[in-house]
């Protein structure tokens, strides 16, 4: 339903959005992930026809957004919830949208009820609005025309956890009826709970993209397998998977061993030793998130002081120590 | 108040699975057969008379537009009773033109300035982003948001002969014979046509400079200093006083207040002066509109 290909955008000599393709289907949401200044907002705005893109092509239903006739009829758009004229109240903004968009004034009272902001609230000017009740009037924006594709830019931002988790229901049930989604966000526990489809992105350019399921798997073959073991005789233990050539690292409670969890099991059964937990860590989306951005993140992620291969800091940043009490760090 | 049912107070957002939008006309793909492209066919274009007037309801609909037309009224008002008690007082003669003249004298002095912020405030308060994902054709958003602008000097030009025909009236009752009616159609429409062109400078300066106060201080100084400097250098030099009138607007409008523009001559000067000093503004102006970035 929405189709990139090869977008670049290009600010003088830097490049926020570098050769990005995707595609949205209808019936799933997708969550457009990516660590500040990775270029979502922008790769969104030129979506919807408001930054030209340097190269490449974005399309929406195999049209170019500026040829939608009426294009709020067809795909919702929410970039900046406070992109909105402050002396303006909630009602008279959804009143704009809907005059423009053609739709009975009806509408903006359908759409104020189904974001909770009350007859009252939607009387006072946007100025006096706090940033989640900003947020629900951009969504509700966004649902006016009844659209069947939707663009928001981190939606989240702004609402509470119980707002949070009725956006979670109204993008999941949208989605279900068809609608196509895209959405973005930085934080991944928010997009892993409602995305279908995810799209991981970095200094603007695509790094991983595919369900979560796929992700994992491909991230699990990339990675070299880990496992955390406790037991009655921790030394001993260390010592022998040394011998076989393993790395342990020593933890306060447990030992972390690059191999996979039934290598430490046999160790352990050879030497006789009473194990008292033994778990393959699986690295999850976070450490995947982390890892495949991390050439593009401001911080160093901290995991990578416990045994994977650290990578290099982002080009142009100093190299940095790792924090104080990471091993190699200030103590 | 309301003419609508009122949605129940505000308890926090519901909890349950939600109802998703309303179903309504146009209503999305359904889930068995989700489409890979928008069927555009049944979607008409935005027709133009709704631009513009979602563009008349934007160019009323703020504090600042809003005070400024009050302002405006009040000091319209005020001017006019003024003038009605000198002439009642001094048992002047009048004609209904007379307070025409004070009326749009006044009016014209926002008319620019709301022409202005219906351009500027796109940009200053970031809508912009919004009226053009609306309506991404952007030259159609600015057409539409000039017809505004035509619209409000017409409207402004209708009222100011309405407050000069009552005013007139009660001078008719009061003072009979100090009052004719001979009213000077050629003034009002000369008014509207030098105002227009006003209110296209003001257009023009504010797409370009997409700033709301640098634009009126612009549009002031643009249309005092060139007079003053103009006037002055011809003046002192023979030579600039023969091409003056090709390059100074406001001089070529003269003939346009009071409709006696005739000559062929007199024509081509405005036509050169004005796109000097207005069609350059404006296409630069609509040129950075239409290709600017919008954040
Ligand atoms: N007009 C511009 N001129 C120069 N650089 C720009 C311009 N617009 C955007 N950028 C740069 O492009 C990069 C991408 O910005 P973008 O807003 O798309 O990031 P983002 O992924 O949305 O980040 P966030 O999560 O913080 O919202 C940033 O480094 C930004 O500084
Ligand atoms: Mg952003």
């Amino acid at each position: 339903m929405i189709t990139v290909e090869g977008l670049t955008r290009t600010y003088g000599s830097f490049t926020a959005v570098d050769d990005v393709s995707f595609a949205c289907r209808p019936g799933r949401v997708t969550g457009f992930l990516g660590p500040n200044g990775a270029g979502k907002t922008t790769t969104m705005r030129i979506l919807v026809g408001l930054t030209p893109a340097t190269r490449g092509r974005a399309t929406i239903g195999g049209h170019s957004y500026h040829d939608l006739r009426n294009p709020g009829r067809h795909v919702g758009v929410l970039l900046d919830a406070s992109a909105q004229h402050g002396g303006r109240t909630g009602r008279e903004i959804l009143t704009l949208g809907a005059t423009a968009m053609g739709l009975p004034k009806t509408r903006v009272d359908e759409m104020l009820h189904l974001v909770s902001l009350s007859a009252e609230e939607s009387t006072r000017r946007l100025r006096h609005y706090s940033l989640g009740m900003k947020q629900r009037l951009g969504i509700a924006h966004a649902l006016l025309g009844d659209p069947q594709v939707l663009i928001l830019d981190e939606p989240a931002n702004g609402l509470d956890p119980a707002g949070i988790r009725w956006m979670r229901g109204l993008l999941k049930g949208y989605s279900d009826r068809g609608g196509t989604v895209l959405l973005s966000s930085h934080l991944l526990h928010e997009v892993e709970q409602i995305a279908d489809e995810m799209i991981l992105i970095g200094h603007g350019r695509i790094v991983a993209q595919g369900d979560k399921k796929s992700l994992l798997e491909s991230g699990r073959q990339t990675k070299q397998a880990t496992t955390t073991v406790a037991s009655l005789d921790q030394d001993r233990l260390a010592g022998a998977l040394r011998d076989k050539g393993y790395a342990v690292t020593p933890g306060p409670n447990a030992l972390t061993v690059a191999c996979a969890a039934v290598d430490v099991g046999r160790v352990a059964a050879e030497l006789q030793v009473v194990l008292t937990d033994l778990r393959s860590v699986e690295g999850g989306l976070e450490d995947l998130f982390l890892e495949l951005t991390s050439s593009t993140q401001r911080e160093m992620p901290a995991y990578q002081a416990q045994g994977y291969p650290p990578q290099g800091p982002p080009p142009g940043y100093p190299q940095q120590p790792p924090p104080a009490g990471y091993p190699g760090g200030p103590r | 108040m309301s003419t609508h049912a009122a949605p129940p107070p505000y308890s926090g957002p519901p909890t349950g699975p939600p109802t998703g939008p309303p179903s309504g006309p146009p209503s999305g793909p359904t889930a068995a057969h989700p489409a890979q492209t928008l069927d555009l066919s049944r979607t008409a274009t935005i027709p133009l008379f709704r631009l513009v007037l979602v563009e008349l309801r934007k160019s009323m609909n703020t504090l600042a537009s809003f005070w400024l037309v009050v302002g405006i009224a009040i000091l319209v008002v005020m001017v006019e009773g003024l003038l009605l008690v000198i002439v009642l007082v001094e048992s002047s003669e009048s004609t209904p033109g007379d307070y025409t003249v004070f009326a749009t004298y006044i009016t014209a002095l926002a008319l620019p300035v709301l022409a202005i912020m219906l351009v500027t405030t796109e940009w200053t308060q970031r809508t912009a982003m919004v009226t053009f994902s609306i309506e991404p054709r952007r030259s159609r958003v600015m057409l539409a948001k000039y017809l505004v602008c035509l619209v409000l000097t017409f409207a402004a030009v209708v009222l100011g002969v309405l407050v000069g025909f009552v005013c007139a009236l009660i001078c008719q009752v009061a003072l009979p014979a100090e009052t004719t009616w001979d009213f000077q159609a050629e003034l009002i429409v000369g008014f509207f046509i030098t105002q227009t062109l006003a209110m296209t400078l003001g257009f023009a300066l504010a797409a370009l400079l997409l700033n709301t106060p640098a634009a009126i201080v612009v549009f002031a100084v643009y249309r005092a200093l060139p007079v003053a400097v103009f006037a002055i250098a011809a003046s002192y030099l023979d030579w600039f006083a023969d091409i003056r009138p090709w390059i100074d607007f406001e001089y070529a409008q003269g003939p346009l207040y009071d409709l006696s523009l005739s000559s062929a001559e007199e024509v081509g000067r405005l036509l050169v002066s004005g796109l000097i000093w207005l069609g350059l503004p404006l296409t630069f102006g609509l040129l950075r509109i239409l290709r600017a970035e919008v954040k």
